[in-house]
């Protein structure tokens, strides 16, 4: 019976965050649509887009390999699963054990790694271009993930989802300089990861700037579907993972009752849509970066990961 | 397993050296003098803190000069200064600002493993202080050592002399006549130093210290 109960709460956590993305990035279209004084897509255009495509024709390459028409899957794949295991309205799901940061991070990375790939296998520049980009961001973005894994891991004793939003719940917290900067290093590699709008720009087509589109320019039909919906998974992803380790109030623990359980996804769609209206109003209010100057961006971030391990190693060891 | 006093002194100590990253991160003279003000605020705030917590009255004089005299006189001076040098766009790094980034993270590492091992028998509070206050001194060197504007150097020296007022207040028992006299002689030194601007502005119309090494007859 408890099994059952649980295997449901995971179910549900998994539907949810798959019903979810496109709502947010549709959210934050919209609210940055307003910022700019444009009306903007309706809420539920990102939606209808996925289904249109789903009904359309894919047009392959000739030269496209097999490896081309397989990686959607494998992107979907991998998001999703990583999506599904980050607690985001409870703690304590049938998959939290596997729940580990580290492994969250290894998803993403081979998500991205078969994106380059079907970037390149095509044979075009701008996948050739895009994909050398994507790597680019990577080998900075990845290391800068992994010393911000470090400081939490090293603060809370535990790479695990769950046990970290606990020990952040919990009052032995206190006041810890190297928190601040594991979170602003987390916001600098999430946009990065998200190729959102210092790094690149989500909404261009523009030759010169762009990275993902450059990739996913061959793809049409059901397989861009899918990648569109894995990128909305992602950032949906990366906003539950930062709501969930910085601010868990609101989390229902395990064993909790249906009531506690509707209490904590109102309290998360209320964390997401202040996260989104908070990115769509950073994204206005600032320009993207030239290529060249993104390693000094995510520099800084492994900087400042680092400088929170050192910070707290100094703070333990007296 | 320690109070809300060290963790918040040990907040305030590492913000220090997350604003000596900052300064050497900048690449523009304006925002360096901006960050270095930033700086000042924010040794002002440790070293209240610390006067709070040590009960030790004369340390909110050193806070008070800290206020003033780096946050407020110093940054003025030096935004007129490069207003009327006219060089307030440029800023080189020998080496690109990642390499200096890496090598202050070894800086940070090498100060903690040293005075971490050096004190054992110390407070925990100045230990920390200390280990903390080494980095942000020795920061500001390699900011003097990575920039080729002249001031530019200033600003390392100063963020330096910043990281020495920390370690100070740190050492319980430090007399406010030498907070004092730090405090002019750094005035003293930054009056001597702006006149210096100047003349090395009008023999060499620049102030890149470069210049200087080729006049003197080396190579560079």
């Amino acid at each position: 019976m408890v099994l059952i109960a649980d295997l449901a709460v995971q179910g549900t956590e998994m539907l949810l965050v798959l019903c979810l993305a496109p709502l947010l990035t549709g959210f934050v279209r919209k609210v940055k649509a307003h910022l700019l004084r444009r009306r903007g897509p309706s809420l539920i255009q990102p939606y209808r887009d996925l289904l249109r495509l789903l009904r359309k024709e894919v047009v392959l390459a000739d030269n496209a390999s097999w490896l081309f028409c397989a990686i959607p899957y494998l992107i979907f794949a991998a998001t999703w699963v990583a999506a599904s295991l980050v607690p985001t309205f409870a703690t304590g799901l049938l998959f939290s054990w596997s729940a580990d940061l580290i492994a969250i991070t290894a998803l993403l990375g081979s998500a991205r790694f078969f994106l380059a790939l079907a970037g390149l296998d095509a044979g075009t520049s701008f996948g050739g271009i895009g994909a050398s980009r994507e790597m680019m961001v990577a080998t900075l973005a990845e290391p800068a993930m992994l010393m911000i894994v470090f400081t939490l891991a090293l603060l809370a004793g535990s790479t695990q989802l769950s046990n970290l939003a606990g020990f952040m719940l919990s009052p032995q917290i206190g006041l810890r300089v190297s928190l601040g900067l594991a979170l602003v290093a987390l916001l600098m590699v999430a946009l990065a990861e998200n190729g959102r709008i210092p790094i690149d720009n989500p909404a261009t087509h523009l030759e010169l700037t762009m990275v993902h589109e450059a990739m996913v320019l061959e793809y049409s039909g059901r397989h861009l579907a899918l990648i569109e919906l894995a990128a909305s998974l992602k950032l949906l992803l990366t906003l539950s993972l930062i709501v969930c380790v910085f601010i868990p109030w609101g989390l229902s623990p395990a064993g909790s009752g249906v009531a506690e359980r509707f209490i904590g996804i109102a309290v998360y769609l209320l964390k997401l849509v202040l996260g989104g209206f908070l990115l769509a109003l950073f994204e206005t209010s600032i320009a993207k970066m030239r290529v060249f100057r993104v390693p000094q961006f995510l520099g800084a971030a492994l900087m400042l990961g680092l400088l929170g391990t050192l910070l707290l190693f100094v703070s333990r060891s007296l | 397993m320690h109070g809300l006093s060290f963790d918040i002194a040990h907040l305030l100590a590492g913000g220090l050296v997350l604003t000596s990253f900052m300064l050497l991160y900048q690449d523009r003279l304006y925002a360096l003098l901006n960050v270095f003000a930033l700086q000042a605020f924010v040794l002002f705030l440790s070293v209240a803190w610390q006067a709070y917590a040590q009960g030790a009255p004369h340390l909110y004089v050193t806070a008070a000069i800290a206020l003033v005299l780096k946050a407020i006189v110093i940054p003025g001076a030096l935004h007129r200064i490069v207003a009327r040098l006219g060089i307030h766009r440029e800023v080189e790094t020998i080496g690109g600002i990642g390499l200096t980034m890496l090598a202050g993270i070894g800086l940070v590492a090498l100060s903690m493993v040293v005075i971490l091992r050096a004190t054992p028998a110390a407070a925990p509070l100045a230990r920390e202080d200390l280990a903390l206050s080494l980095s942000v001194v020795l920061l500001g060197l390699l900011m003097m050592v990575t920039r080729r504007n002249a001031v530019s150097q200033v600003v390392g020296f100063m963020s330096m002399e910043n990281g020495l007022i920390l370690a100070g207040t740190g050492a319980q028992g430090m007399p406010l006549v030498v907070e004092i006299s730090i405090a002019f002689s750094v005035l003293i030194a930054f009056i001597v130093i702006g006149i210096f601007l100047f003349q090395i502005r009008e023999r060499f119309d620049t102030v890149d210290s470069r210049v200087l090494d080729t006049f003197r007859g080396e190579r560079s």
